[in-house]
């Protein structure tokens, strides 16, 4: 633990309560940018507080408290390291809340070149050498997210309504290749066991 | 960092006294049990020396015969001996019967969905053949270490799924034994090494078993074990490898597939002996014993061993480049591979991780002992033995967790490789105007039909009140504890209708036959029960009224105000009375009353847990960060 040059009465105090966001959580500013190796060192010290295997020998109420402060500990962790999770978490905080089911892009070129990947990867499908490709594919959509999430850091420099639309916009379409990369790690999985 | 330091009880004086603990690698081949003694973690011989306990388990004219005992009778009686029943642990009959032809046992026609094996001691299930293998590490280590142990630490394939893993849970308890953790078996060898190494980096860890498999990748800083991602095949072992050569002896000397079962076990001898001979020579002589007790001899040779295992060994392969890109980790940022396992003695296997990993493969450490010693490293820290120890082990669940939606397609709820414990929630609705019930379908896997993932549990939530189709609001939540076990709760928000279920369903036992189990496992016991369950109730009390008092000495005064430290201690007098008499129902009530009571004591001094934690941080630490690294 570094050593105690701050005032303790100057700290941000993370809550157990449900209602404090996880940039508190971790100490973080609510910002986009964020540094992971920082995340994960701020990770690993509230999970080294609050995991349930501090409290093996603890009572039931112990281990169900610290089974839920870890899990909450793990879900802000989840988001805030993960560029979609953060983005529309920020979003949250923005007050814009995306029920992401409803939400869909009309970008018609976006869409078309969606449906012209979903189709290579249903051929990818039906193939005994696709599982390489199948690779390269989920690589491909991994760049095309890679290049969103810089988008998405620009909106956030300057939450103005406009970019925090775009960045509403980005987001719907980092779903989109979220779940098309998601499908891919099926077909990868389908072929491991047919052709594996 | 107890949260509430606890003492023996009958100890109060020493609140640092020393628990006994044990790992336990509880294999498909061998079984171990290790300790940390003296600060050194070692495995546990029996009494004639031997660490290595065969999983075998033999239902003799005498009685239950345990390891090299019963491994003696495995071609003499192999109705009666059962070995590799790991292979079984947590699945259904159709399972079993999938798993190959070469399991020479009857199983017994029951309407239940755990397969029984016919003995001559009756239908045993898997559990039960567990729970004899871990009842006899208990007792060596209870010999051993010269007491009962108050708490042990499984070890299970990180690639179990939650089915497998309750089946072992529920073994351990049938044998008696209190589970502090399951903890997967490479973060197992991953502690025994990297406390040994003391390393800080991404490791591989690549174990493969004799029935299982797991590919673990895990980053240790300071201390911290976080596994990134973990992949692996819970039915792909060296077993298989036998499989494969006894295949190969039988095509060569002309024995038929519906060989008997003598003759099948001499098969899986002859070919367990071949590989091992491999593993030093180039080629070796296979003696076979035919029915008409004519010998067959025939020369296998490393090239055609080769020929055999690749396919096999391709499939862990696969899995290796699949659990990196989870990972999100290059093969170059890997800073070394280390292998678990007896059979990645196969030195074909070696190679070809080498080549994939590009680097030789760490050998370094006895690949059979490595896992019981880094659980029983674990099973000390979670004892309480070392209360500065700073290790703490991050896990993930291995398989995707879901739920069936329309069309018989899996939506997942808890995608894999996400870290454990986790509780997340979904939202469902209705389909039809005016239904009020809903049927919920969880499943495991990565697949996107239901029918190709692993069914875990069905129930229904009834009583949703009447809405047109998509009006009600179904929160269906799963929580994953740290032992990488799923429990799953449904509600309908607009009415607060709720439904909850444990998931031990579809291959598990039910809780009556676990309960069955145990009363007749402890019928023959002399101890009244009653008075048993009060000691027990007494002890609870004795550790409560320990834990409190060491709690409050240490900041009771900090956290508590006056009044609130009154009625902290009215509870607590009242649970010291209730243990002096011998009222059961009143010691329970009375612990629960102070439960409670002392609920809120408990989350400030979590939470001033967690402001130490954090001490020494500003956010101005981080308002200049620039760079987005992910």
């Amino acid at each position: 633990m570094a050593a105690g040059k701050v005032l303790q009465s100057d700290l941000p105090l993370p809550m157990l309560d449900l209602s404090k966001n996880y940039f508190e959580l971790f100490g973080l500013p609510a910002e986009y940018q964020v540094e992971i190796p920082a995340l994960r060192d701020r990770y690993r010290e509230l999970q080294g507080a609050v995991h349930p295997d501090r409290y093996a020998t603890g009572s039931d109420e112990e281990k169900r408290k610290a089974l839920q402060a870890a899990a909450y500990v793990n879900e802000g962790f989840d988001t805030l390291k993960n560029p979609l999770l953060r983005a529309q978490y920020l979003l949250s905080l923005h007050s814009i809340n995306m029920e992401l089911r409803e939400e869909t892009t009309k970008d018609a070129a976006f869409l078309m070149q969606q449906l012209e990947m979903r189709e290579e990867l249903e051929a990818l499908r039906h193939t005994g050498e696709g599982l390489d490709s199948v690779g390269e594919f989920m690589d491909r959509v991994s760049g095309m997210i890679k290049a969103l999430v810089s988008r998405i850091s620009v909106d956030f420099e300057t939450p103005s309504k406009e970019n925090l639309d775009d960045a509403r916009e980005t987001v719907r379409k980092m779903q989109f290749l979220n779940k098309l990369y998601a499908e891919a790690q099926a077909v990868e999985a389908q072929l491991e066991e047919e052709f594996g | 960092m107890a949260l509430l330091q606890i003492a023996e009880p009958g100890e109060a004086q020493a609140p640092h006294e020393h628990r006994l603990a044990a790992g336990i690698d509880l294999g498909t081949t061998n079984s171990l049990v290790a300790s940390v003694r003296s600060g050194t973690s070692q495995t546990l011989p029996d009494n004639d020396g031997h660490h290595l306990l065969p999983s075998v388990i033999s239902y003799s004219e005498e009685g239950i015969l345990v390891g090299r005992q019963a491994q003696k009778r495995a071609t003499t009686d192999p109705l009666n001996t059962i070995s590799s029943i790991k292979r079984l642990m947590g699945r259904g009959i159709a399972d079993v019967m999938s798993l190959g032809e070469q399991l020479p046992w009857q199983f017994a026609d029951s309407e239940a969905s755990v397969p029984r094996i016919k003995t001559r001691a009756g239908d045993v299930s898997p559990v039960e053949v567990s729970a004899e293998i871990l009842k006899c590490l208990n007792k060596r280590a209870e010999d051993s270490l010269g007491g009962e142990l108050s708490g042990v630490v499984i070890t299970v394939p990180a690639y179990f799924d939650d089915a497998q893993r309750q089946a072992t849970k529920d073994a351990a308890k049938l044998a008696g034994l209190h589970v502090y953790r399951l903890l997967n078996e490479p973060t197992a060898a991953a502690i025994a090494y990297g406390l040994d190494e003391g390393v800080d980096g991404v490791h591989a860890i690549f174990d493969l078993g004799g029935g299982t498999f797991d590919i673990s990748v895990l980053r240790l800083t300071r201390g911290v074990f976080e596994v990134m991602a973990t992949g692996g095949d819970s039915a792909l072992g060296g077993d298989d490898f036998d499989h494969v050569i006894a295949g190969w002896i039988m095509q060569q000397a002309g024995i038929s597939n519906d060989a008997d079962p003598m003759i099948q076990r001499r098969l899986m001898h002859a070919a367990r002996h071949a590989k091992e001979a491999l593993t030093e020579a180039d080629s070796t002589t296979v003696v076979m014993q035919l029915a008409d007790d004519s010998n067959w001899q025939g020369e296998l040779d490393v090239e055609t061993l080769n020929t055999l295992i690749d396919p096999l060994i391709r499939k862990t392969i696969t899995a290796c480049r699949r659990t990196l890109r989870d990972a999100e980790i290059d093969i170059e940022e890997i800073e070394d591979v280390v292998m678990v396992g007896g059979s990645t003695r196969v030195p074909r296997v070696r190679e070809k991780v080498g080549d994939f990993f590009k680097r030789e493969p760490l050998v370094s450490i006895d690949p059979d002992s490595v896992v019981a010693i880094g659980a029983a490293q674990q099973a000390n820290q979670l004892a309480g033995n070392n209360p500065d120890g700073e290790m703490l082990l991050l896990d993930v669940n291995p398989l995707s967790l879901g739920l069936e939606t329309m069309g018989g397609l899996v939506e997942k709820v808890i995608p894999r490789n996400t870290t454990i414990p986790v509780a997340r929630a979904q939202e469902f609705t209705t389909f039809k105007d005016g239904q009020t019930a809903m049927a919920i379908h969880v499943v495991q896997g990565e697949r996107e039909m239901v029918d190709d993932c692993r069914s875990l549990a069905r129930f229904e939530l009834r009583d949703i009140p009447p809405m047109v189709a998509g009006a009600a609001r179904i929160r269906v939540t799963f929580n994953v504890d740290a032992d990488g076990l799923l429990s799953v709760e449904a509600m309908e928000e607009t009415s607060g209708t709720k439904a909850s279920v444990d998931i031990k369903p579809s291959y598990g036992l039910s809780d009556n036959e676990i309960a069955d189990m145990l009363t007749s496992s402890i019928a023959h016991a002399e101890e009244d029960r009653d008075l048993r369950r009060l000691r027990e109730q007494q002890v609870d009390a004795y550790r409560v009224i320990e834990a409190l008092q060491a709690a409050l000495a240490v900041d009771g005064d900090q956290l508590l105000s006056a009044d609130e430290r009154a009625g902290i201690d009215a509870h607590l007098n009242s649970v010291i009375e209730s243990a002096k008499q011998d009222d059961v129902g009143a010691i329970e009530n009375a612990i629960k009353q102070l439960e409670s009571g002392c609920e809120f004591y408990v989350e400030r001094r979590m939470n001033a847990g967690i402001r130490e934690a954090m001490a020494g941080h500003t956010v101005s630490e981080f308002e200049s960060s620039e760079d987005d690294s992910k």
